[in-house]
């Protein structure tokens, strides 16, 4: 434990001493001001509507501000995914320091959740920019915050179950604009698998849409936490985690 | 301490390592010689567990490789060829992390760090980032993270490589005050690193052994005969070279003498002879016979030559004279 904890800190604080934690906060904050920006905007413009036409219709600020929102932050993820896993291994495989890690006194896997650990943290971070947000939402409206709150798991989930894939595909690759690109490519299609469910209706088809990670989320937006969605995530999780195991052993024969 | 037996690595395409076997006792101070790709890197990975043999054992303080390489790993410092830096972090934080890493903690880390630190000589660049050093100070800054934990076992892939002249002095002086406490073993296919650092060599080739001797056992066995080098000059004229050669054939002991060049009433001779002490009858028969003796001078083979003859390269050593000579 303690050397997950070793590693955890001393890759928080690499991402955190470049530019790449800076820049991705900066970014993720910007993106996610405009979609609230325009979410509420869209809120009070409708809310307008309504008032004009003079019959009033039942406005939910969870259901039309928070959830799209959550949805939104689900998807931008899919980019900021790659940008965070992809120096993990291709970084120490290139400069030569994972011959460090690999011929020290700690095993593989704290290694691995070491690293994992702290991609979530700082996925976590970003995610705590959007915070800020809500705490207006909070200010001048009454949403409910345990929809909010089980959103926030999903998204946490989710980026786990992206993170561990991208920590896998980072122990394949020397280059990291290959782990990069090759992570973006995966979670992009696990994003889009949910696409054939909407005209094929087949086993195959049903097998697909329920590996989409994007079908997964929709429980947790709407704050219901369903465990069948919960335990989708936790094992693509522990999948992630084992391939990156095994990968990081085949190392050892294949170098 | 450490014990190699038939350790062999293979790919899919090439051995890299075939059937070695060697053994190092405590404290010792081992060079291990060969040329590129000769298998020392492969072989020293395997002792350290980042690679697993394809067949064969390696122990380090009686811990097998395999089976309980989180104990081997307990012991051993290790020096990869490009020392394991991580640019974006300070040396001073760097050994932290590297000293917690193999389980230091507390006051002992601290003071570990400072130790390594002051041993090395990077106390002035503690607060440094890695990526800003030369590349003498990153050397010694994979030194100094090699011993943070002060193990018993020390194993380091061509400390010296890419070092100015003075850098390299003080890293091999650093090197030879750390044995005695510490074993260790250094690749290099540099030949006077070995003759200056080392008390063992282990030579291979082609990921064979070829030698395994202490250099003192080493450098005599290659000799077998001594040869020396004899320059003669006349009294106040030439020299019969023919003259010179036969009165030095008839000096005890000689087997051999070769005329190697003359210049300006100079003559070089090169005199082999069996046994180690007839110098002094050189001496005297040169001068009993009325000419200077300019130079009288021992070649004592070096290991290039003894390497070139042993991994049977065809390149001739700078000196020349001897590539060639058989070895028993």
């Amino acid at each position: 434990m303690r050397n997950v904890w070793i590693i955890f800190s001393k890759e928080l604080r690499s991402y955190f001493v470049s530019p790449i934690a800076y820049l991705m906060l900066t970014m993720f904050a910007v993106i996610f001001g405009f979609f609230f920006w325009n979410a509420l905007g869209y809120f009070v413009f409708m809310g307008m509507q309504a008032q004009m036409r003079g019959r009033m219709m039942p406005m939910n600020i969870n259901e039309e501000v928070i959830r799209p929102l959550l949805a939104n932050v689900s998807v931008i993820g899919l980019f900021f995914i790659p940008m965070i896993t992809m120096r993990l291994f291709a970084e120490e495989k290139r400069s030569g320091t994972i011959e460090l890690l690999t011929t020290s006194p700690v095993r593989d896997v704290e290694v691995i959740l070491g690293k994992w650990l702290a991609a979530l943290a700082l996925y976590v971070c970003m995610l705590l920019t959007s915070a800020l947000n809500f705490a207006f939402l909070f200010k001048y409206g009454n949403p409910d915050w345990k929809p909010l709150a089980m959103g926030y798991l999903g998204l946490l989930l989710q980026a786990g179950a992206l993170l561990a894939i991208g920590t896998f595909i980072s122990t394949l690759t020397k280059n990291q604009i290959i782990a990069g690109a090759a992570t973006f490519g995966v979670c992009l299609l696990l994003w889009v698998l949910e696409w054939v469910s909407g005209y094929e209706n087949a086993t195959w088809a049903q097998v697909l849409a329920y590996m989409s990670v994007i079908n997964h989320f929709e429980s947790f937006s709407k704050g219901v936490l369903d465990s069948k969605d919960a335990i989708f995530y936790l094992s693509l999780i522990f999948l992630g985690l084992f391939f990156t195991a095994r990968s990081m052993e085949s190392l050892r024969w294949r170098s | 301490m450490i014990t190699v037996k038939n350790l062999t690595k293979r790919y899919a395409r090439n051995t890299a390592v075939d059937h070695i076997s060697f053994q190092v006792e405590k404290g010792q101070i081992v060079g291990f010689l060969g040329p590129n790709g000769a298998g020392k890197t492969t072989t020293m990975r395997m002792i350290t567990c980042f690679l697993p043999p394809t067949s064969g054992a390696a122990t380090v303080a009686g811990f097998d490789v395999l089976e309980q390489p989180l104990e081997v790993k307990k012991r051993i410092g290790y020096l990869p060829e490009t020392p394991p830096l991580y640019p974006e972090m300070e040396t001073g934080d760097y050994l932290a992390f590297v000293g917690k890493l193999k389980g230091l903690k507390g006051a002992e880390l601290r003071r570990q760090v400072d130790y390594v630190c002051d041993r090395c000589a990077v106390t002035d660049v503690k607060k440094t980032l890695l990526g800003k050093l030369s590349k003498g100070y990153r050397q010694r800054v994979g030194l100094a993270q090699a011993i943070i934990h002060n193990p018993d076992v020390l194993i380091l892939d061509e400390p010296t490589a890419g070092l100015d002249p003075k850098q390299i002095n003080e890293t091999r002086e650093l090197i030879k005050s750390l044995a005695g406490s510490h074993t260790i073993i250094l690749s290099t296919h540099i030949l006077p690193e070995v003759e200056q650092t080392c008390e063992q060599v282990i030579i291979i080739n082609k990921g064979k052994l070829v030698a395994t001797d202490s250099v003192h056992n080493l450098q005599n066995r290659a000799r077998g005969a001594e040869t020396m080098l004899v320059e003669i000059a006349g009294r106040g004229g030439s020299v019969d070279s023919g003259e010179v050669q036969r009165r030095l054939e008839r000096v005890g002991g000689v087997s051999r003498v070769v005329m190697k060049h003359s210049r300006d009433g100079h003559n070089t001779f090169e005199v082999e002879s069996r046994k180690g002490f007839v110098r002094g009858d050189l001496a005297r028969a040169v001068v009993e016979a009325g000419w200077d003796l300019n130079e009288l001078r021992p070649t004592a083979m070096s290991l290039e030559e003894i390497f070139l003859q042993l991994t049977g390269s065809e390149a001739h050593a700078p000196s020349g004279e001897l590539a060639g000579k058989g070895v028993k």
